[in-house]
């Protein structure tokens, strides 16, 4: 026999010899490496004398992680308070203006937007008080799209706190979506006040149309961030089709030009009257300019072509569908977050 | 005896995804390659500790003391079986967790207090004792990025150490720190152990595990391979082996020698 059939018989020989029984010979050369090196790693504190206590324990044996959803987020509102406090310092850490960048971005687009279209596309003649009507819708939709972008991220961002420690992971994009809160709430305190210098007559209906509005607006938003946080701790893709459909947003809901632009479409094309329809968001904004702009109307009546006619029977459906989005969003999310630590 | 933690059948799977963007999982495609691949770090492990035991997890590194903490801990959950505990989980897995760089040691104190389960009024009451055995001294109201990592480490153990837990889960990697400090833990971790306070001590020393747990467990690849008395377990872990055993030509080794030159 050759002497290189012979040397390649014996190196699958030993190949084969690396079997369980070799595994374990490693393991416990490794185990004794181990246990001399880290023997005083820690220092040695002799056990306390006398009777050890017995810790009566009044509390169920129960599953370390439940599944406890958004409800469980609203029982721990003093941890979701805090991790507010904490994404409202951590995004204006280091900046000499801090939370007020967010109210110079948003007052530079409505000068561009009223300015183009207001000024330049002359929209505040066919549309009265046009400033408050444009307001009216992007102040929700800001507050709208800072929810979702800002949810899309939150899960993500907050890895550190996720990894170590239980809790309600719903919490990250509901604190998002509080942190929002605190941006939008000064803007809708100076929509308010414009409001009611330009003459403010409120009714029963707009004040209805204002809260149908509003839970629309937070079902639909808080349904997003649920789903989409999610998606981003598996594909951090998302984050990045979040934003780019926020750019969006603003030109795909009745603010800068009027609804009835949009009736006028849909005559021909009832097609994209629908489709254009169908956004929560849309339906929000009307409900919301019903609320803000409407009133402040001085003859009302020759601009109730400025709405769709089926303005409440529109908002209540829409209701309906965002709550079983929402329900939907809580589902896919606790589906995924299982899988969350390995992921992150 | 009352149940503390019971463990029953639990398995964790990790799925280990090779190829993340759409490119290099064509890439993989064409070539062949597997895109994900599945590993259990928890295989079917079962155990019951009752209040006021300390059990000390061993094992090599890799051999899924970690991931069984976590999922004590409630950060994950099994793929199979299941696991209940009973009362507050505290300990030192999520020292200093959630520090946030810029805001001071005071604010962070109360946001990892509120992670590890306190309330508002809880920590209000424990906030002089905390700050007592961190010993930071005037560093309280000062951003926690200017301060040096023992620093950092102490404020997060002592918060840690201050939840009044009935089980505390401890993972010895995470106790850094000088060693007087690491002292002071140990001996804070006994008294905590006198309380009646479940331990669950993850450790590779061996003295540290002998003068502080009731009992070991020894995990390897997942499997839960010991479960008894300290001794016997250290004992275990290092086989038995003459250190200077090498490992040389098995038997099977020779006969197939012997095989290959008839």
């Amino acid at each position: 026999m050759s002497k290189a059939a012979d040397r390649a018989a014996r190196r699958a020989a030993k190949a084969h010899a690396v079997d369980e029984n070799g595994r374990r010979r490693n393991a416990a050369r490794r185990a004794r490496a181990l246990a001399e090196k880290k023997s005083d790693a820690m220092p040695v504190a002799a056990p306390l004398d006398g009777p050890r206590g017995v810790r009566v324990v009044d509390a169920e044996l129960v599953d370390p992680s439940p599944r406890g959803g958004i409800a469980e987020v609203f029982q721990q509102r003093y941890l979701l308070r805090l991790i507010v406090g904490r994404q409202l310092a951590a995004q204006y850490a280091a900046s000499v203006l801090g939370l007020l960048w967010s109210y110079i971005q948003p007052a530079m687009r409505f000068g561009v937007y009223f300015f183009v279209f207001g000024v330049v596309l002359s929209a505040h003649k066919s549309t009265p008080n046009f400033a408050l009507h444009l307001f009216a819708g992007m102040v929700f939709v800001h507050y709208f799209s800072e929810t979702w972008s800002g949810g899309t991220r939150s899960v993500r961002s907050n890895r550190a706190l996720l990894l170590k420690m239980r809790m309600p992971r719903e919490i990250f994009p509901v604190a998002a979506m509080v942190t929002a809160m605190y941006h939008t709430g000064p803007q809708i305190l100076i929509l308010t006040v414009f409001c009611v210098i330009a003459g403010w007559h409120l009714t029963f209906t707009a004040v209805a149309a204002g809260v149908l509005g509003l839970l629309i607006l937070l079902t639909f938003a808080m349904s997003m961030a649920l789903f989409f946080s999610a998606l981003n701790v598996y594909y951090k893709d998302f984050q990045n089709i979040v934003s780019t459909f926020t750019q969006f947003l603003h030109f795909m809901v009745p603010m800068m030009y009027s609804y009835s632009f949009i009736a006028k479409l849909g005559d021909n094309h009832p097609w994209i009257y629908q489709l254009y329809m169908a956004n929560p968001l849309a339906e929000s904004v009307l409900l919301m300019q019903r609320f803000f702009w409407y009133p402040t109307l001085d003859d009302p009546e020759k601009y109730t072509n400025e709405f769709p006619p089926d303005l409440f029977e529109r908002g209540f459906i829409m209701l309906g569908i965002c709550l079983v989005l929402l329900y939907l969003a809580q589902k896919f999310f606790s589906r995924l977050e299982s899988r969350f630590p390995e992921r992150l | 005896m009352v149940d503390s933690i019971v463990v029953q059948n639990v398995t964790k799977d990790f799925t280990m995804q090779y190829h993340r963007s759409l490119k290099q999982m064509a890439v993989a495609t064409f070539k062949g390659l597997p895109l994900k691949e599945q590993f259990q770090a928890v295989n079917d492990v079962s155990f019951t500790v009752e209040q006021g035991e300390s059990i000390g997890l061993m094992g090599l590194n890799g051999s899924g003391k970690s991931t069984l903490l976590k999922l004590i801990n409630g950060v994950m959950r099994p793929d199979q079986g299941s696991i209940r505990t009973r009362g507050r989980i505290a300990g030192l897995i999520a020292t200093g967790a959630g520090f946030h760089p810029q805001m001071t040691g005071r604010e962070n104190l109360f946001l990892n207090g509120a992670i590890l389960g306190m309330g508002e009024a809880e920590i209000k009451r424990k906030f002089d004792d905390i700050v007592a055995f961190a010993d930071i001294g005037k560093f309280l109201d000062t951003p926690v990025s200017h301060y040096s990592s023992g620093m950092y480490a102490r404020l997060g153990f002592s918060i840690a150490i201050h939840v009044d837990a009935d089980i505390f889960l401890a993972d010895e990697v995470l106790a850094v720190g000088d060693r007087p400090f690491k002292r002071k833990c140990v001996q804070k971790m006994q008294e905590i152990r006198q309380q009646g306070t479940t331990i669950f001590y993850v450790s590779h020393a061996t003295a540290s595990v002998r003068s502080m747990c009731d009992r070991v467990l020894v995990l390897e690849s997942g499997h839960l391979n010991f479960d008894g008395d300290v001794e016997e377990g250290i004992r275990y872990l290092q086989y038995d082996d003459d250190p200077t055993d090498q490992p040389t030509t098995a038997a099977g080794n020779t006969d197939e020698e012997l095989g290959a030159d008839i």
